[in-house]
């Protein structure tokens, strides 16, 4: 078990060094000129040429790309991400300080997300066929295709500005973090509402469940003990992939609610060419995908004792 | 007295091709400590048979239809599912084809067993833990205590259709349905599987219903015999009279295709010609005819009844020679 999880942590590496590469190219090929944003969005003053060059030369934007990136990759290794062109502050502190609501708004999505879906998906598996059963898949597909940004504004409209339940924006509150949250969390519980149906219905043929009928046990009993378990377990990979979808699509619920965030964040600096602070955003939200997935990946063991990893 | 009577039942699956039906009103029934064996090739009727008394079937498309269900003194037709629930596992016990695919792969054997006991006999959980290792003991597992904690998939074949006995006897039901039991194993391991089934039928003096296409097996444990094809009873009787004085020419080619190690000199194995008709076009005539070395024009007018051939032994077939 150790070993397995010292050898996928391993395994980061060329992943987090070709997202390093990736990121550094497409922010280069980009066009405009980080200095030049900065000194036209600066105290006025006329932009010479000198002044241009002057600034690029403190940014190290004038030596070759190869040493650049060089320089960026030896201080991520060193833990060290470089200060933002923008905000004149390490980039860690930037990305830490906004994290912390980016990480609170995908749990709380990704909560709703199973509370509401769980339910929704196994009713209308136990209801094949029936209208309950089309009922929960027109609400998942409802939920499901919703656009972020429009039923993020609907929300609003109708608890905040109507209801004056919750506030339309802001973050650092309880209530504040609860429309965003619905907003994110009703099109994943769509999209795992369905996946659970499905998985549901795929383990009610199997043997086994015809074995606990046989047995005669409550049929409460044969759904939870003996079909949910197994049905969890493909549910489970997409409550993983969600909860990276969930943490990397914050930016559209972000900017909607104009909530603090990373994704926030992220966009702004790649507007304003902050380099430093784009690549380490992008470089740490991989981390943490990546992390996800190995806790994904340690989780199915629990699911299924078939599972073992090392040895 | 009759611990099992069923009388015309039938079973139709509808399909996308349209009504399959694998049952066309048979007949059965089963005295209290007494092994009745079920047997037919594939498609025959005889799991589903097994099936439709426990009320297994998929309700959503398969329709049962019976003129008589009984099961000591109840009539099961007129019991809720709930009632039915509650007979299943604790007085009719059944044992699957399949040990690998039909524990849950899931969950310990000890919670698929103690389970059991809570559902049926309102054990606590420690009660029911005792139970399942004495269960499990009882099947002839070493090291019961210890292996309540194990998955199934930390078990052999073998082994697992001993957990599936031990689940399905766990309530010492008064019917045991066992639906191919020895099929999925290992000839060896086959022997010891149904040694086991015959050691606890003697001790528990509960009656088997034993589906299988094996007919050494049915040599071996069976009393009475009833053969089916294409979902319809073609021979039933005492084990004695099926083997020796069989009446109908599917059982006889049955009985040739086996091969037997008491006789050497036999020649040949001789394989049945064709293959089983299909379910969703019968024939009116006999529905053997197409395979029968015996066949005549006869046969091909309508599906003959079964016949009395001799004492506790019925064939259907026109060459049978009815006896008073």
């Amino acid at each position: 078990m150790r070993r397995y999880v010292l050898g996928r942590l391993l395994q980061l590496i060329p992943v987090l060094f070709l997202v390093s590469l990736i990121v550094f190219a497409v922010m280069r090929l980009l066009p405009g000129d980080p200095a030049l944003l900065m000194l036209s969005g600066a105290e006025g003053g006329a932009i010479t040429p000198e002044r241009l060059n002057e600034l690029r030369e403190q940014m190290g934007l004038n030596e070759p790309l190869a040493a650049q990136y060089l320089n960026f990759v030896l201080g991520a290794l060193q833990g060290d991400l470089g200060s933002s062109i923008r905000f004149q502050v390490p980039v860690i502190d930037l990305i830490l300080d906004r994290f912390g609501s980016t990480f609170e708004l995908a749990v709380a999505g990704l909560f709703l997300a199973i509370a509401i879906g769980m339910p929704l998906g196994m009713i209308a598996a136990a209801r094949q066929g029936g209208w309950i059963d089309s009922l929960c898949m027109t609400l998942s597909y409802i939920g499901s295709s919703m656009p972020v940004y429009w039923l993020g504004l609907l929300l609003v409209l109708v608890f905040s500005f109507t209801l004056h339940w919750f506030p339309s924006a802001g973050g650092g509150s309880f209530e504040a973090l609860i429309l965003p949250a619905f907003t994110l969390g009703l099109l994943s519980a769509g999209v795992l509402a369905r996946l659970i149906r499905s998985s549901m219905l795929e383990v009610a043929t199997e043997d086994y469940m015809r074995t606990a009928r046989a047995k005669g046990l409550f049929p409460r009993l044969i759904i939870f003990r003996h079909g949910l378990k197994n049905a969890m377990i493909p549910v489970l990979t997409m409550i993983g992939l969600q909860f990276g979808a969930l943490l990397a699509g914050t930016v559209v619920t972000e900017t909607v609610f104009s909530r603090p965030g990373l994704g926030r964040l992220i966009v702004d600096s790649i507007l304003s060419k902050d380099y430093p602070l784009v690549q380490g955003a992008i470089l740490f939200l991989a981390v943490v995908y990546l992390l996800v997935n190995l806790a994904v990946d340690l989780a199915y063991a629990l699911l299924d004792p078939r599972i073992r990893y090392g040895n | 007295m009759q611990l099992l009577e069923l009388e015309g039942l039938h079973v139709a699956f509808s399909t996308d091709r349209g009504e399959a039906k694998a049952v066309n009103g048979i007949d059965l029934s089963l005295k209290e400590s007494e092994t009745l064996a079920v047997v037919g090739e594939s498609g025959s009727g005889k799991s589903v048979t097994a099936l439709a008394i426990l009320g297994l079937l998929p309700k959503r498309t398969a329709m049962v239809r019976a003129d008589a269900l009984r099961f000591d003194g109840r009539d099961l037709m007129a019991l809720s599912e709930e009632q039915l629930r509650a007979m299943r596992g604790k007085d009719i016990g059944m044992v699957f084809q399949d040990p690998m695919t039909s524990l849950n792969p899931v969950l310990t054997i000890g919670r698929q067993l103690s389970e059991i006991g809570e559902v049926h006999l309102g054990m606590t959980r420690a009660t029911a833990q005792d139970h399942a290792a004495d269960l499990l003991d009882q099947v002839g597992i070493p090291q019961a205590k210890a292996r309540l904690r194990d998955y199934p998939h930390q078990f052999s074949g073998g082994m697992r259709q001993r957990v599936g006995i031990a689940m399905a006897i766990a309530c010492k039901p008064k019917l045991l349905i066992a639906d191919e039991p020895t099929t999925a194993l290992d000839v060896t391991v086959q022997a010891q599987v149904l040694e086991l089934l015959a050691e606890l039928q003697a001790e528990m003096r509960m009656a088997i219903m034993l589906v299988t296409h094996d007919l050494g097996v049915v040599a071996r444990i069976a009393d009475r015999v009833l053969v089916m094809y294409a979902g319809s009873v073609v021979e039933t009787g005492s084990a004695e009279a099926v083997f020796s004085r069989t009446g109908m020419p599917y059982t006889r080619a049955l009985l040739r295709s086996v091969p037997r190690l008491d006789q050497a000199d036999e020649g040949p194995l001789r394989p049945i010609r064709g293959s089983p008709p299909d379910v969703m076009r019968l024939a009116k005539g006999c529905s053997f005819a197409p395979r029968c070395d015996l066949v005549e024009a006869r046969c091909h007018l309508g599906q003959p009844p079964l016949a009395r051939c001799g004492p506790d032994h019925q064939a259907a077939c026109v060459l049978v020679e009815p006896t008073a």
